[in-house]
């Protein structure tokens, strides 16, 4: 009886108009505000990381021009601790903890599952409101009374400033409340929404690092959270918890804050490191070397990541045994970020390497990622980190990281999957010049300033002594350079928006899901659930002159 | 004239080696930068070599299996982690060192508070310099009247940090004489940039004369009130002299006047009003200020003399 029914009456019409896609499935000011399409969220999104980026560039262009002269050039010396607090808190808290997860993660997670959405669509858009609102408290506060504690609010400094302490704290909490409704969603989305066929070893590699990502998103922004709430119980009811005048422990306070803090840097390079993954193996077309590998040392990443907080309070006067651990589990995360990088490179080894703006992007950062992590080992190195703590060469290592790292695999990914989000080529050409620039930039930016903390140049500093002046010039130079080129990588994307060519289901030849999707994608993503095969099979995949891009040959 | 400083720097990487931690510091850092250099040049070569021989080009086409190579994985998870054992090894050897602090030290006692440091000698001489003796190791006992400070010396390679309720120690033995720059390196708020001093690294004679001279304390209590104004107690850090705003307002042209107070009102600018605002900077705060950061309490810091001193050296400020 049953296969009467299923069989329906009359065979429905197909509609002759374009089939829509998610940019056009409805319109309107609400249809955009009250979606619960993660693929709508995900623009907001990257929209809204883009702005902050925006904001905290600018600041950080006005921080390199005062310091283009040894006694400052023209901020006072509040002024400058108000705009280098502001510049680190806008870029860790706005730009780069919610870049790659909220706004790539969000539009590509459940495409690449192949699913519909994510596991909760509405607490997906909560969690954007959550960033939203949180930004704005934290902005409105930092404006308009001018926070100088630095991004990590140490005690007992922050008690007694009288900048917004916590209104900002209070902005941070919030911001703390998205970013775990965010990896709680992609954990259940990625633990049960994966297709048929697909086990955990079949998937892209972006999927293992966002899920590693979002483990530690759950684990450790509550402890955030708690060290935020007692940092405001301390200034309002004086518990005495971090304040020496009360019997507190300032050094407390950083144990709590690094606890955190420490993971969350992995929250920052663990997704950038997955978006690697996809673009040089795509942009080589040749499986991924060592797929186990990799994924395995995300996960150890993020293990180990909780447990080396300790070696940004070295010269805190810790015990010595304390230090000693802390310094032997700071060398055990260095291997698996090692062992990913060359994975990386030998993923080159035979296969058809195109030089596209994505690949460039990605080459910049196997460049500076390696300088990143290798002078993480002098810091982590005892006896000579009482020299580098809290000069430079830190500064210039964490700017390696974060932004020749985490920055520079968000402009590729943008770059990579800006066809299939907006649907548009760009200009290869001005794509490729901008990857040029921001690596020269980068490295001139960063470059003179390992040499300044070896010579001695502390940190948050406003003005210094003479002979630093040359080094601070060069460094100067750079920043700017790496803006121009930041300028125009933006620019060829809203070129690509006005003139661009229509781009094609597949212009790169990636194997995974999303690329089975027309581009922009349907609403629904899929009209029925795709076949899952390997993610890294390009086997079949050839370019196709009258399409534009690649289709699979059987 | 520009003043040379013993510090400006001797090698590209590193300032003077004026320490005994120096050498070890500077070797073992350069051991692992050339390192790290051979495995950079290695990631790089190999990275711009695959990109010009696999490039994409016509009638090549790459082979796709080499996908896996067990040799290959174990090596380069193996070769990193015995260096990084060996790099962790050779820093805790040097850190344990550093942490050690010999018997026999000459002992400074180190105030920091924002933002100025004091050296204490025996005898109750206090100064604004660490003078040291070469070759004879010193030890540091440091205390903070506020927030979180830390004593770096660059040349000497040594780095402390100075947290408030708890005193922390350091040591080191300087090599060479001369004179090196003392910086701040934990953040301290408004004027933390500011917050340097200079080291003097005596000969033993040379330290002998300076310290029986800086045990007679100027007999003139103007010219004693500027010297502790300027060296010892470092007013001049949120204080001037010549009518401007640092942090705190001005000692120039207040004295005999009338001060507007932050809870309203005004009180004269005497004698009484100093010794208070000195002991308990907070009972009358002057209107203006009130965002300002606040000034510690100088109670038991400050003999009576020393204030009496103070209030002479201001006045003598309003006849300029």
């Amino acid at each position: 009886m049953s296969a009467v029914v299923t069989k329906p009456l009359v065979t429905p019409v197909e509609p002759a108009k374009e089939p829509g896609n998610f940019l056009t499935h409805t319109s309107g000011f609400l249809s955009w505000a009250l979606t619960l399409d993660h693929k709508r969220i995900g623009l907001m999104y990257l929209v809204g990381v883009m702005a902050s980026f925006l904001l905290g560039g600018v600041l950080a262009l006005i921080v390199r021009a005062h310091l283009f002269y040894a006694d400052g050039a023209f901020l006072t010396l509040k002024q400058y601790n108000q705009i280098f607090t502001l510049h680190g808190a806008v870029m860790v808290f706005l730009f780069i903890i919610p870049s790659v997860p909220a706004a790539l993660g969000n539009f590509l997670l459940p495409i690449m599952l192949g699913a519909k959405d994510v596991a909760f669509p509405r607490l997906n858009l909560s969690s954007f409101y959550l960033w939203v609102g949180g930004a704005i408290f934290f902005l409105v506060a930092m404006l308009t009374t001018g926070l100088d504690t630095g991004w990590t609010f140490y005690t007992p400094y922050s008690l007694e400033t009288t900048g917004p302490v916590v209104l900002a704290t209070l902005g941070v909490f919030i911001l703390g409340f998205s970013s775990i409704f965010t990896g709680l969603n992609f954990i259940v989305t990625i633990n049960t929404m994966r297709p048929p066929g697909m086990t955990w070893f079949r998937m892209p590699l972006l999927l293992w690092a966002i899920y590693s990502t979002s483990i530690i998103q759950v684990l450790a922004t509550p402890v955030l959270g708690i060290t935020m709430l007692l940092l405001i119980a301390e200034r309002f009811l004086g518990i005495g918890i971090f304040d020496p005048k009360l019997n507190g422990d300032p050094v407390t306070y950083q144990h709590f804050f690094w606890f955190y803090s420490h993971p969350a840097v992995y929250i920052m390079i663990l997704p950038a490191m997955g978006i690697i993954s996809e673009l040089m193996s795509v942009h080589s077309h040749k499986g991924i070397f060592g797929y186990r590998m990799i994924a395995y040392s995300s996960v150890a990443i993020a293990l180990f990541g909780f447990l080396v907080w300790g070696h940004h309070m070295f010269t805190s006067g810790m015990a010595n045994v304390t230090t000693i651990v802390f310094s032997a589990l700071t060398f055990t995360v260095s291997i698996p970020s090692a062992i990913k990088v060359f994975n990386w490179l030998f993923t080159m080894y035979k296969g058809t390497v195109s030089l596209t703006t994505p690949m460039l992007y990605a080459l910049a950062f196997m460049f500076l990622f390696t300088i990143g992590g290798l002078t993480g080992l002098p810091l982590g190195a005892l006896s000579i980190d009482r020299h580098f703590h809290d000069t430079y060469f830190v500064v210039a290592h964490f700017h390696y990281v974060m932004m020749g790292g985490t920055l520079v695999a968000f402009l590729g990914g943008i770059f990579h999957w800006w066809p299939k989000m907006v649907g548009k080529m760009y200009n290869e050409l001005g794509g490729q010049i901008s990857a040029g620039i921001v690596f020269v930039g980068f490295n001139l930016t960063f470059l003179p300033q390992f040499v300044l903390g070896t010579r001695g140049m502390p940190r948050r500093y406003a003005t210094y002594v003479p002979e630093f002046e040359f080094l601070h010039q060069l460094s100067t130079y750079g920043a700017f350079l790496l803006g121009i080129g930041l300028f125009v990588a933006l620019g060829v994307l809203i070129d690509s928006l006005i003139r661009g060519k229509k781009a094609p289901t597949n212009p790169w030849g990636g194997a995974t899901l999303e690329w089975v999707c027309s581009s922009p994608p349907p609403h629904d993503n899929f009209s029925k659930p795709p076949v899952v095969g390997d993610p890294y099979d390009f086997r079949g995949l050839e370019y196709d002159a009258r399409e534009g891009g690649y289709v699979r040959r059987k | 004239m520009m003043f040379l400083l013993a510090d400006q720097n001797k090698t590209f990487w590193f300032p003077e080696q004026a320490s005994t931690f120096a050498p070890e510091v500077d070797w073992f850092f350069l051991a692992v930068t050339y390192i790290s250099l051979a495995f950079f040049v290695l990631i790089v070569g190999f990275m711009v070599y695959f990109m010009y021989a696999y490039r994409e080009r016509p009638g090549y086409k790459g082979s796709p299996e080499a996908l896996h190579n067990n040799a290959l994985e174990i090596g380069w998870t193996v070769v990193p982690t015995i260096i990084a054992v060996w790099i962790f090894y050779r820093g805790t050897i040097g850190f344990l060192d550093m942490m050690t602090i010999p018997s026999d030290t000459r002992d400074v006692q180190v105030v920091a508070k924002k933002w100025a440091w004091s050296f204490g000698y025996p005898n109750g001489v206090v100064d604004n310099e660490l003078h040291l003796v070469v070759n004879e190791p010193a030890k540091m006992i440091m205390r903070s009247d506020d927030v979180l400070h830390s004593l770096f010396v660059p040349a000497f390679r040594a780095k402390c940090d100075v947290v408030p309720g708890r005193y922390a120690t350091m040591w080191f033995e300087p090599t060479k004489t001369g004179t090196y720059d003392l910086f701040c390196s934990e953040y301290c708020g408004d004027q933390h940039s500011k917050m340097a001093a200079k080291v003097v690294v005596h000969t033993k004679e040379e330290y002998d004369a300076w310290f029986a001279k800086a045990q007679i304390p100027p007999s003139d209590p103007v010219e004693y009130g500027k010297l502790l104004y300027a060296k010892t107690m470092g007013c001049a850090s949120c204080h001037s002299v010549d009518g401007s705003k640092i942090v705190g307002p001005s000692f120039k042209g207040t004295w005999g006047g009338e001060v507007a107070l932050a809870s309203g009102g005004t009180v004269p600018f005497d004698e009484n009003y100093v010794r208070e605002s000195v002991l308990n900077p907070q009972a009358k705060s002057r209107s203006g200020y009130e965002k300002a950061s606040l000034m510690p309490s100088y109670q038991g810091r400050l003999k009576e003399e020393q204030i009496s001193a103070l209030i002479a050296y201001m006045k003598s400020l309003k006849s300029e």
